[in-house]
């Protein structure tokens, strides 16, 4: 195992960061729910709703998500290969690099440097260091899977090269852009190409970020903590084709009934709806792999988390088709319907999964057990209770504005104006941020079961020596 | 299957992948880039001047995007809200789009002409006093941001907008909310519309 000592204290680093500044996001989530019902809690310059949404989405996606990919890989990665990281100081200077980079973007959004792009909002100079970041993940991933010491390749391996290879082509294009100073520059493509650009880019920043690395995650993670072999293996092949395959047509669902070229929306259209096949293709492995034995719910704490965390994968992607047939899309799309979308794919679906992982990874680095299985049942129905509670409140505002902005009198004139329809809102958004204290507390008592298990691990190795 | 070579060599898995990648890349996204269809440009439509263009980067440094959209869908309702649906030509100087996705605050397609510059400047100053229940943040605070003119002189170059220089020299001591405000007048302007219905 001391061959191992090294890269599990950089997969440690990974994690620790990536519980950071997922506190840093959720705290400005908060800060943003309550923003959103009492607008004397915007704090200008730097404290305005504005800069700190994008604050709130690239902490999560990036700090977050990309902290928790980077750390969680290179776990995996060791043990799919039977052997340590390639290169272990390349991957150490990594994490350092990851931390410095996050910290710029963070503050370089307060400071409202930001090119408008969804997903994509950190000026040129980040997104070189976001680009050198990811040549030195590509450089460990392929070196150590070309240095490895088993033949197959698991089908988690598929998938974290297939992140690998496609936010590269993703992050790049979309980020092409024509620098005008130090800290501002203007988008390579104009109006309508503009944005086709930067939704091929922004639903698959979804689809290679949020979907593909926490596949490979669960793929990886379930068989181990419930001892159950993955269901098919022929099933997952297919999956993994017709997903990577079909992502990529599907950004224009994101600009239905706006003026860019109805074949692109249709076809966008089209194979959104195909995506249900291999989304669920991954769903139905998840489930009959623990269906050879449901007990494994309620004996190990571990499996309830992968199993709820792909169901609400699996509601994720039947309700995102839904949303982009035009019939759905007219009613839902720019309502806080999409924001209910969003959180019961992040809070229940990644951070989820993400944690899950995180229970099984921290108690094996030290050779211990969780230090409580009890707490991490608290924090399991909290986050499941916060994030059921944020997204259906903000499913029926969603319905409600949609249906009100559009309603018409007998005589032709509009109902409601935008004001009426606006304070309707606020009673579900002031519960939203009660659902959001929740989904926090919740993610308290994860830190702290975490924070404990260290500590006991610590202890351990300290007794050893 | 799964035993075939491909499983076995990553170099090769990551080729394939890329290739596999890219053909819906290639059909949707490149393809339509180099036809004309994808770069329309209104006849009537001109490039920002100076202070306009300085008030779209204000625009875009307060995130204003989070929270309102510049794009009418051809739908009823929506034309009777805010007035003619977007055309495609009217966005061929806009890098990037700034069509946004989520309108906790009404739709700026039409905004340009619709009120006094007064009006905007007491808006941005206290949206509350015009909406009691608007939960727009209070923007006065931009008046106290100077321009710099050399700064938006750069831009105008790297996007290539002709301009005078007696309109570069005219930003000496406007202010931030200035420019947002002229911003804000010559939005979707290009395209001649009926009056909306209400706000
Ligand atoms: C306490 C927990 C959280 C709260 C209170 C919260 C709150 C919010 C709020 C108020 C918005 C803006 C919605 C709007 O503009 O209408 C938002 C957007 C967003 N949040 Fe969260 N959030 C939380 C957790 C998370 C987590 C854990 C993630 C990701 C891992 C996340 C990812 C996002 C994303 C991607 C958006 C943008 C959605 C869009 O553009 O449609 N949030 N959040
Ligand atoms: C087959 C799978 C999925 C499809 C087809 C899909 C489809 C969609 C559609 C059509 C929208 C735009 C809605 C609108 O604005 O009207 C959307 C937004 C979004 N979806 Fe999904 N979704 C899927 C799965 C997921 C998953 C797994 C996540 C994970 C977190 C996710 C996160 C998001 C985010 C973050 C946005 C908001 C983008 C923004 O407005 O800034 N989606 N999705």
């Amino acid at each position: 195992m001391s061959d191992y000592q090294y890269d599990n204290q950089t997969v440690k680093g990974f994690i620790l960061s990536s519980i950071f500044w997922g506190v840093v996001g959720i705290v400005v989530g908060l800060l943003l729910s309550i923003q959103m019902w009492s607008p004397s809690h915007n704090f200008p310059p730097f404290f305005t709703f504005g800069r700190l949404r994008v604050v709130h989405t690239n902490g999560l996606a990036f700090g977050l998500g990309i902290g928790a990919i980077f750390g969680i890989s290179y776990y995996i990665l060791m043990r799919l290969t039977k052997r340590p990281l390639l290169f272990p100081k390349l991957a150490r200077f990594h994490l350092h690099l990851f931390n410095v980079a996050i910290a710029l973007a963070a503050v370089s959004l307060f400071a409202g440097m930001n090119q408008s792009l969804e997903y994509a909002e950190l000026e040129w100079p980040l997104d070189i260091g976001v680009v050198i970041l990811w040549v030195i993940f590509a450089v460990n991933v392929f070196g150590t899977i070309i240095k490895r010491k088993e033949e197959q390749m698991y089908i988690s391996l598929w998938y974290i090269i297939a992140t690998v290879v496609a936010v590269a082509v993703l992050y790049i294009v979309n980020n092409l852009s024509i620098p005008a100073g130090l800290f501002k520059s203007y988008h390579l493509f104009a109006g309508v190409n503009s944005a086709n650009v930067e939704w091929w880019y922004g639903h698959n920043a979804v689809g290679f970020i949020f979907t593909t690395p926490i596949l490979a995650m669960f793929y990886y993670f379930l068989p181990k903590s419930t001892g159950m072999p993955i269901y098919s293996h022929r099933l997952s092949i297919i999956a993994f084709w017709s997903l990577t395959f079909g992502y990529l047509w599907t950004g224009a669902h994101h600009l239905v009934y706006t003026p860019l070229p109805d074949w692109i929306q249709t076809l966008a259209i089209v194979f959104t709806i195909f995506l249900i096949a291999p989304s669920w293709g991954s769903v139905v492995n998840g489930f009959y792999t623990v269906g050879a034995d449901w007990s494994k719910m309620r004996t190990n704490y571990l499996t309830k988390f992968f199993i709820w965390g792909i169901a609400f994968y699996g509601l994720q992607t039947v309700q995102g088709p839904t949303q982009a047939l035009r019939v759905v899309s007219q009613l839902i799309h720019y309502t806080d319907w999409v924001p209910g979308h969003v959180h019961m794919g992040t809070m229940g679906w990644v951070t989820m999964t993400v944690a899950a992982c995180i229970y099984y990874i921290i108690p094996k680095i030290y050779n211990t057990e969780i230090y409580s299985e009890k707490v991490a049942n608290i924090h399991f129905w909290l986050v499941l209770i916060g994030q059921l509670m944020f997204s259906i409140t903000m499913w029926i505002t969603g319905i409600q504005q949609g249906a009100m902005w559009k309603a018409v009198n007998p005589d032709g004139t509009l109902k409601y104006t935008f004001m009426e329809v606006l304070s309707k809102n606020y009673p579900y958004w002031q519960l939203r941020t009660v659902a959001g204290l929740i989904f926090t507390v919740g993610m308290l008592f994860f830190i702290y079961n975490i924070h404990m298990t260290i500590r006991k691990g610590k202890a351990l190795v300290a007794a050893k020596a | 299957m799964a035993n075939s070579v491909l499983y076995k060599n990553p170099i090769l898995f990551a080729v394939v992948v890329t290739v596999v990648v890219l053909i819906g890349t290639v059909v949707t996204l490149f393809y339509p880039m180099m036809t004309a269809e994808m770069h329309p440009k209104l006849e009537g439509l001109k490039p920002y001047t100076p202070l306009e263009l300085a008030g779209k980067d204000v625009y875009q440094q307060e995130g204003c995007i989070g929270c309102h959209t510049q794009t009418v869908r051809p739908l009823k309702a929506e034309v009777l809200r805010y007035g003619e649906y977007s055309k495609a030509g009217e966005f061929a100087y806009d890098q990037p789009f700034l069509w946004g996705s989520k309108r906790t605050g009404p739709d700026l397609a039409r905004i340009g002409g619709k009120y006094p510059d007064a009006w905007h400047q007491m808006h941005f100053e206290d949206p509350q006093s015009f909406f009691a229940e608007s939960n727009m943040p209070k923007y006065g605070w931009l008046k106290n941001n100077k321009l710099n003119p050399s700064d938006v002189e750069a831009h105008m170059k790297a996007l290539g907008f002709p301009y005078k220089p007696d309109e570069i020299t005219a930003l000496n001591g406007k202010s931030e909310l200035d420019a947002l405000v002229a911003y804000m007048q010559v939005i979707g302007t290009a395209v001649k519309k009926p009056a909306a219905q209400t706000e």
